[in-house]
């Protein structure tokens, strides 16, 4: 049993991180409410004004907002299905016995660890390039034209790119969900005449749905806020056609200098973010135990 | 679930999966490949695969002649800053989280965790202003405070899912037989819990290392690390594959290879100890 002291003691040494996150969080949102229905250009300082919900009006008509938002959920969506639906395979592939395991984890693993810019200007340069690109020289060694990928195809390039980076994370988890399972209740179901489907179905998924659910978690908080990806390679281009909400925002904030507009961008973006969050938490709560 | 299988499908599920992952690996070895070319080399058509003049010249080129070396040292300072600000305001508050945990303990670590559910544009404008107000933009303190503030709620989910199994016996006893809580922390909390920092630490410090969106955003020229540096490496003109590949290799290689020794806590501390 605590002391009073202790217990008082243990507020104290909560109580830094819990008011820095909350000023973190609090200050930042409040501003940017604020601006947001404020006219307010860095490029015409002498002009201010309440404008009521013109900026609102404004971000929610512009061309660009419907194809941020759908390219946003395509993205998320998109990278989401791949790497769980890979991840599930290839754990499982992994999991079986096979020489080299531990080597082969460090092979998989490896593309999580390489940052956003440095993935993505590999693919464009290296990969996707219409002239240079090792994926254009494979189309002229079928004789066929280069794809120009990163132009006629942004959002499908995009996409996988990202998928790149975070089919390792999907893998490393469900693997590891993989090898806490007993492996007597599989043999027992195997003698018992399951099928391998059968016992994928009945024994291995519903042991993976914690970390699945995990892993759709985590990764929707990282992909509602891609980023690098889109500025190293496309700039939300040609056109809108690549632009996300999180993009649509930085160009109007820091390219456009429009802070009101922008920022009414924000606290829609803030919306969305909490509608997706207060599904995701809700599924997740009952598998984490603290 | 090792299962005893016959050597024949040993043998197949064995190739199938050094296939699958070499396919993954595969960007990453070209990379580090075409850094050792020469420029012609590195675009020439067929792809060269054992070119036959390897050279360290482009790693040369990359050091003396760009900003390069800036770029890296800010990356160093500003992972590791930001990294051991966070350790010291998160160790006391998983410590205290983890063995005198109140009836809020469970709420405001789900409270911190939603702070990361906040899209980073979302505050994106403020911050801009406030680092361009108070002279924080383009600075390396300014971006150790920021990414501190972004990795502090998995910091300290992190800690406290490794504090959690710390038995909570052995600090009682530790008070029975006299101990002060100074002396408790010192010499039986700490011992025990320095695993669990370090791999906090390592996970963290990659993170920051990476991070694509506030070291973008909140900086110019002074105080860029490598990943806005590379983003910024854009226009493709004229013979420098070579070049970048270097660049991007030497951004890479410290964090790989930390990586690839953190990869078990990685999965721990990126799943808030969902999944162990």
């Amino acid at each position: 049993m605590s002391t009073h002291s202790t217990r008082s003691a243990a507020r104290l040494m909560v109580s830094p991180s819990v008011i820095l996150l909350f000023i973190w969080m609090i200050v930042p949102l409040a501003m940017t409410a604020y601006f947001s229905f404020r006219f307010y250009r860095l490029l015409s300082p002498e002009r201010t004004g309440w404008v009521g919900f013109n900026n609102y009006t404004w971000f929610l008509n512009s061309p660009d907002f419907w194809v941020a938002i759908t390219n946003t959920l395509l993205l998320v969506g998109g990278v989401l299905i791949i790497t769980v639906v890979l991840g599930v395979l290839i754990a499982l592939l992994i999991d079986q016995p096979i020489w080299g395991q531990g080597p082969l984890r460090i092979l998989v693993i490896s593309p999580f660890f390489v940052m956003p810019p440095v993935a993505a200007s590999i693919w464009e340069n290296l990969f996707m390039h219409p002239q240079n690109g090792l994926l254009a020289a494979v189309s002229r060694g079928f004789g066929t034209d280069p794809i120009l990928y990163l132009e006629t195809y942004p959002m499908v390039s995009i996409i996988f790119i990202v998928s790149w980076e975070w089919l390792p994370f999907a893998t490393l988890i469900l693997l590891t969900a993989l090898q806490s399972m007993s492996s007597e209740q599989l043999e027992a179901a195997e003698m018992d005449g399951a099928s391998a489907l059968a016992r994928l179905r009945y024994l291995i998924l519903p042991h993976l749905g914690r970390a699945i659910t995990v892993v759709i978690l985590i990764q929707t908080i990282f992909l509602l806020g891609i980023f690098g990806e889109i500025f190293t390679t496309t700039q939300g281009g040609p056109g809108n056609s690549s632009t996300t909400l999180p993009y649509m925002i930085y160009k109007q904030a820091l390219i456009a200098k429009d802070i009101g507009r922008a920022a009414a961008g924000g606290i829609i973006a803030v919306i969305l973010a909490n509608i997706v969050a207060i599904f995701l938490m809700r599924g997740i709560g009952k598998h984490l135990d603290t | 679930m090792a299962r005893a299988v016959s050597t024949q499908r040993k043998i197949a599920y064995t190739a199938a999966a050094w296939a699958v992952g070499l396919t993954i690996f595969f960007p990453v070895f070209w990379t580090i490949l075409t850094s050792f070319k020469t420029e012609a080399d590195a675009v020439a058509s067929p792809p060269v695969f054992l070119a036959a003049d390897w050279t360290l010249q482009n790693y040369a080129d990359v050091w003396s002649r760009s900003d390069y070396p800036r770029f890296f040292w800010n990356s160093v300072v500003i992972s590791i800053g930001s990294t051991i600000l966070g350790l010291a305001i998160a160790i006391p508050a998983a410590w205290s989280m983890a063995f005198v945990p109140g009836k809020r303990t469970k709420d405001l670590l789900m409270w911190m965790l939603s702070t990361k559910m906040m899209p980073a544009v979302g505050v994106l404008i403020p911050m801009y202003l406030i680092f361009l107000w108070t002279g924080l933009f383009d600075t390396r303190t300014g971006l150790i405070l920021a990414l501190m503030l972004m990795n502090l709620p998995i910091i300290v989910w992190m800690l406290y899912t490794y504090f959690k199994e710390i038995p909570a016996e052995i600090l009682e006893a530790a008070r029975m037989d006299g101990a002060s809580l100074r002396n408790e922390i010192i010499y039986v909390l700490t011992p025990m819990a320095i695993p669990g920092i370090a791999s906090t630490m390592l996970l963290n410090i990659i993170l920051a290392w990476n991070e694509a969106f506030w070291t973008i955003t909140l900086t110019t020229v002074d105080a860029a690390p490598l990943s806005a540096f590379i983003a910024s490496f854009s226009a493709p003109q004229g013979l420098f594959y070579a070049k970048l590949s270097a660049a991007s290799t030497m951004a890479i290689a410290p964090i790989l290879i930390m990586g690839w020794f953190s990869q078990k806590q990685l999965v721990r501390g990126l799943t808030f100890g969902a999944v162990k």
